[in-house]
């Protein structure tokens, strides 16, 4: 029996558990998967006093409302999220990257992401998973990861297994800015598309449609037209590939994506911009800007050089 | 062997091996895949071969694309190293609420449904790759005249074990998962199995394959 633990009132939307993802499957046709917001994620665990590869539970839009039993925990929320914490009669509002308190029978009730899409919830401590292929990262379309490969669900608990004893209280001074343009580097299948298409693609304004999710993200706009063959043969795929089936729409090949795909490559987003990138709610309207690979290999510098300046403020 | 590396984004090389596509190239793609594999450089996340393509996705943090392009241009191949064959037989149904596509295919191909069939039944397929989702074979030849492209628009849901066709090749939707290719029919066979740590895949690159049409009463009964 786990003394300490999270009832789940509420499950959320699509709540799971998440690290730095898995290496070396993808040839087997397993994805990376991992936490869609690097950056959030480690500012979680940074914020709670973990390892910065410990797991934490990834929600989007709308977050699990947990009620709490066992000892003393520190949590952190980060991300542009909304939450209360209920002590008794007593109701709080929760403020992202700072560690509060949770103690026996305390509510926490994530109520929702503000125009981004993906928050991260993380103990001062570890959560009890089976972790597959070295890694607890959830896929819930393969079934694969902790939970059985399932989103947390109503009926269940979250068991701790250990808690850090660490409670000392974490601050950090920081808010997500949006992208306004998406920069990426042309894909190897560039000259497939029409004149008029490479014109649409970097000109024209693409609205994020409904149908995205961990796996890939998918753009409305104007036709972007091939003239060349809607089919390439099928051949590996990378985080950050936009691909353009003969519909014209471009998807985003996001964490989860299929390791494998047949349509042309138009472009690939630069790694410097997946965390904005994904926060993209359905309906927000983007641009790509073209860059060159050194220009992209120093945009990753400076993203990652930021990254580990305010993950050495906490 | 290779014919060009360029870079597919900022964290991936994107090997070429030209535009042909048959046994001999895949089994190079698949020979370049194990000796980069046995080598564990640093840095290096990923390594997906493909039927003449190979992609070697990295760590920006830890290398970069023209170090690891320097790496992979000299790199020797391990000689030797035959792909061993294993033989399956998938149990495929193809009553209507399976075969999504075949009335579709029936316009694109100019074919009558029987004939489709007749043809996909006889043949024996090579695997020349697996993924897109887990454990998904991807089987070639197919005919000549079975040979279709993609819907146009993907579907956002294949379902689990859906028999798939586009241009020379078949495959499996071992999960359901979106997908763009013609489906024909259903296995009721499990083809990848995530709670094995090791060797989760049914088939494997160099595997070889046959189709066997079964009733939906056999379907049904599958697992029983």
């Amino acid at each position: 029996m786990n003394k300490n633990y999270f009832e789940i009132i509420r499950a959320g939307i699509n709540s799971t558990f998440q690290d730095l993802g898995r290496n070396n499957l993808y040839h087997i046709g397993i994805p990376f998967s991992g936490a869609m917001d690097n950056r959030n994620y480690l500012l979680a665990n940074k914020l709670t006093g973990n390892n910065h590869n410990d797991p934490v539970i990834e929600f989007a839009y709308q977050g699990p409302h947990l009620k709490y039993h066992g000892d003393k925990i520190n949590i952190a929320i980060t991300g542009d999220v909304s939450f209360k914490i209920k002590k008794g009669d007593n109701l709080i509002d929760g403020e992202c990257y700072q560690s509060f308190i949770l103690e026996n029978d305390d509510e926490l009730d994530i109520l929702s992401t503000n125009k981004s899409v993906y928050g991260y919830l993380a103990i001062s401590g570890t959560f009890d998973l089976k972790f597959q292929w070295s890694s607890c990262s959830t896929n819930t379309k393969a079934k694969i990861g902790s939970n059985n490969g399932e989103k947390l669900s109503v009926n269940q608990k979250i068991n701790v297994k250990e808690i850090n004893n660490n409670f000392v209280h974490r601050k950090l001074n920081y808010v997500n800015t949006k992208i306004e343009n998406i920069r990426v580097i042309k894909g190897t299948n560039f000259n497939y598309f029409s004149e008029d298409g490479k014109k649409i693609f970097f000109k024209d304004e693409f609205k994020v449609s409904k149908l995205s999710d961990r796996m890939g993200m998918r753009l409305e706009g104007k036709k972007i037209e091939n003239i060349i063959d809607t089919n390439i043969r099928s051949e590996g795929l990378v985080k950050g590939v936009i691909q353009v089936p003969a519909d014209g729409s471009p998807i985003i090949m996001l964490s989860d994506h299929g390791t494998i795909g047949g349509y042309p490559k138009i472009g690939v987003v630069v790694s410097a911009d997946f965390d904005r990138l994904i926060q993209l709610t359905p309906g927000s309207r983007v641009k790509f800007q073209e860059v060159d690979l050194n220009s992209a290999e120093t945009l990753f510098k400076l993203y990652d050089l930021e990254t580990q300046n305010l993950i050495s403020q906490i | 062997m290779i014919k060009n590396i360029s870079n597919l984004g900022d964290a991936a090389l994107y090997c070429d091996f030209g535009k042909d596509v048959n046994k001999d190239i895949n089994t190079q793609v698949i020979k370049y895949f194990k000796t980069i594999q046995k080598k564990n450089i640093s840095g290096v996340n990923n390594i997906t071969p493909s039927y003449n393509k190979l992609i070697i996705s990295f760590d920006l943090k830890k290398i970069n694309f023209n170090k690891l392009k320097k790496i992979i241009d000299n790199i020797e191949i391990i000689k030797g190293d035959s792909i061993q064959n294993k033989k399956f037989e998938i149990p495929v149904c193809c009553e209507k609420e399976f075969s999504l596509d075949i009335k579709r295919l029936e316009k694109k191909l100019k074919m009558k449904e029987e004939k489709i069939y007749e043809s996909f039944f006889e043949k024996e397929f090579f695997c020349y790759m697996t993924g897109f989702i887990a454990g998904m074979p991807f089987l070639g030849d197919l005919d000549e005249n079975l040979r279709a492209k993609r819907l146009d628009t993907p579907r956002v849901k294949v379902p689990k074990g859906s028999i798939g066709l586009t241009e020379q090749f078949a495959n499996i939707y071992t999960f359901e998962s979106p997908g763009g290719w013609n489906i024909i029919g259903n296995t009721p066979l499990n083809i990848f199995d995530s709670t094995k740590e090791k060797e989760p895949n049914l088939i494997n690159p160099g595997d070889l394959v046959t189709f066997k049409r079964i009733s939906k009463e056999k379907y049904q009964n599958y697992h029983e």
